[in-house]
């Protein structure tokens, strides 16, 4: 694992960041791991519930700081999803880390009961989530994660779209009173423009009326940079939404994009199958909403192998595809 | 705190009463109730230091039920012990009522939502080392079914309670050799279970699952310290009513009419001659 990992961005997307003044932050993960970390220096009562997953959640340094607020259950989901609920169940702020395919498909049933319907508030936390292990294969995806979790009742989902959402999402989670599944990957991220709006409120992050780009997690950059380009290339100018909640939606901030706009483009790490994309259309079909709409995701096939960055491409969720998506739409 | 001749006394009179709510509700796990009654009698009337005053007290001992489908039996004593009137489970079962076919947390002095197997140990081994974590001087149960032994979530919990020296934490086993679909040995062997267990680091303790000293003197304390505790209870499934002992049917199952009246004849024969024994 010495090669660094291919560039999620073509040097034309490179070039629009730079033109938009963005800086490179780092990989969500770490904005995560020093979140939590102050967190529980802060409160003995919170703690981290890992499955041998303390390295690639970057806990080390939480284990050598706080090591009785870390516990380890070694490579065991289901035991790791219980035991967080058991904690919590006793009053304690549990953050259960562990990569999102395992978590979230391996452990699913302690989810549904042991987390959610007994109503125990662990902080679920899908760390390497969608694509982001890449060329480790299917395996390693997490693309049914929002579809299985919209399913369960009682458990709030946030994909954060950089560090600063991410530093939001997990102070929201560890102060929620219900379940919270946070999901975020490990490649590094632009920061983007600040929002005074809460995580659980969408985050308008530039505003038009052409095409609405309604984004999470880590697509939301490069809907970002082809909202950008769009404008600049076609005088297009676009909305672009992070919704970082995908459940539950912002339902007014979603509504506004679908009427103001002339089409909405959708845009997750995740299979279109019972995501964002499906959430934002069911919303808009049930209020009579009707706009050009298009979804880009991970499509229902076997996914294409390769890393991040080529799934990313050959799927059009970087730059060129979204904005290609949606010029389609204005076809 | 009742004597023997009291939770003899106290078990007829929950199993009539787990018939007569099964009845009711015309729905229920009939043998799994009857076989784990006298393990829930002796744990809420000597063991569970938890009233429904200190029901949600940091400090109580904790119950959780991962073999959810005997819930009769945990509602009924429960009912018994006061945590909710005992005319509350006339809505066994029905629309709208909190009183559903497994355990759920609506149900004042229900720990955990169980009802899929395998979930209650590793809940208990969070709930022990939350009391590890704290200093707490509280003691965590959970009742396993031995058919439930099948599902690998209790073997992770099992390596975890051994590895956290979850001295606080003890696992039942209410071994009745029958589940849904056989006997426990053909569908899925277990056994040698005590040695799996002790294999697993845990503090080994066989019972007569009915023998209410045996059961008494293997949960009022920890079995070793450091260790956590495992009461393997041989039990038998439909325990009390001598037609549905140890017969594979009763695993769920609404008695007729004539069952029930042959059913109530016989634990009330039983009620009588404990009565004239102790006059």
């Amino acid at each position: 694992m010495s090669a660094p990992a291919p560039s999620m961005y073509s040097p034309a997307a490179k070039a629009t960041a730079e033109k938009l003044g963005l800086k490179m932050g780092r990989a969500n993960l770490e904005a995560f791991a020093d979140t939590v970390l102050s967190l529980a220096r802060a409160d003995r009562n919170v703690l981290v519930v890992t499955s041998d997953s303390r390295g690639s959640g970057k806990l080390g340094p939480f284990g050598q700081s706080l090591p009785k607020q870390i516990v380890e259950v070694g490579i065991a989901e289901q035991n790791l999803v219980g035991v967080a609920a058991g904690l919590a169940s006793c009053g304690k702020t549990v953050f259960a880390v562990s990569p999102a395919c395992f978590l979230t498909a391996r452990a699913f049933e302690q989810i549904k009961n042991d987390v959610a319907y007994s109503d125990n508030p662990v902080v679920l936390v899908g760390i390497s989530a969608g694509v982001s292990y890449g060329a480790l294969g299917t395996t390693h995806h997490s693309l049914h994660d929002f579809a299985a979790l919209r399913a369960v009742n009682n458990i709030e989902i946030i994909a954060p779209a950089d560090n600063a959402e991410t530093v939001a999402a997990v102070r929201y989670a560890a102060a929620a009173r219900c379940p919270v599944y946070l999901r975020f990957g490990k490649s590094p991220l632009y920061d983007l423009p600040a929002s005074p709006a809460p995580i659980t409120q969408a985050h308008v992050l530039r505003d038009g009326r052409e095409v609405a780009f309604l984004a999470t997690g880590e697509t939301v950059i490069h809907a970002l940079l082809a909202a950008a380009h769009l404008e600049e290339s076609a005088g297009l100018k676009c909305r672009v939404v992070s919704l970082a909640s995908v459940k539950p939606l912002d339902v007014a901030a979603v509504l506004a994009a679908a009427r103001e706009c002339l089409a909405v483009v959708t845009a997750e790490e995740h299979m279109v199958n019972g995501g964002l994309g499906e959430a934002v259309g069911t919303l808009l079909a049930r209020h009579g909403v009707t706009a050009r709409f298009d979804l880009a995701g991970i499509p229902d096939e076997y996914t294409v192998t390769g890393s991040q960055a080529d799934i990313f491409r050959h799927y059009g969720l970087t730059m060129e595809g979204l904005a290609a998506t949606a010029t389609a739409l204005l076809r | 705190m009742l004597s023997l001749p009291q939770l003899a006394q106290k078990s007829l009179l929950y199993r009539k009463e787990v018939l007569r709510r099964v009845r009711q509700a015309g729905a229920g796990h009939t043998g799994g109730s009857l076989s784990c009654v006298d393990i829930l009698n002796v744990l809420y009337n000597r063991i569970l230091r938890i009233t429904p005053a200190s029901r949600l007290d940091p400090a109580r001992d904790r119950y959780i039920q991962s073999k959810g489908h005997s819930v009769e039996a945990l509602f009924v004593v429960l009912a018994d012990r006061g945590f909710f009137a005992a005319t509350e489970l006339d809505a066994l079962g029905q629309y709208r009522s909190h009183f559903v076919g497994h355990p759920t947390r609506q149900v004042p002095g229900v720990e955990q939502n169980t009802g899929a197997l395998g979930h209650g140990l590793p809940l208990a081994v969070g709930t022990a080392i939350a009391g590890k974590l704290d200093d707490a001087s509280y003691r965590v149960f959970t009742l396993l079914g031995d058919g439930e032994l099948a599902e690998g979530s209790n073997w992770e919990g099992a390596l975890a309670g051994a590895h956290y020296k979850l001295d606080n934490l003890t696992v039942i086993i209410d071994c009745n050799t029958l589940q849904i679909s056989g006997r426990t040995r053909d569908v899925m062997n277990h056994e040698p279970l005590a040695e799996k267990w002790s294999a697993f680091g845990w503090a080994v303790r066989n019972v007569n699952g009915h023998d209410f000293n045996e059961l008494i003197s293997a949960l009022e304390q920890p079995l070793e310290p450091g260790r956590p505790s495992v009461v393997i209870a041989r039990t038998v499934k439909g325990k009390g009513v001598s037609f549905m002992e140890d017969v594979g049917r009763w695993h769920h199952g609404v008695p007729s009419d004539d069952e029930y009246a042959r059913a109530f004849a016989e634990l009330d024969a039983a009620l009588a001659e404990l009565e004239g024994g102790a006059a």
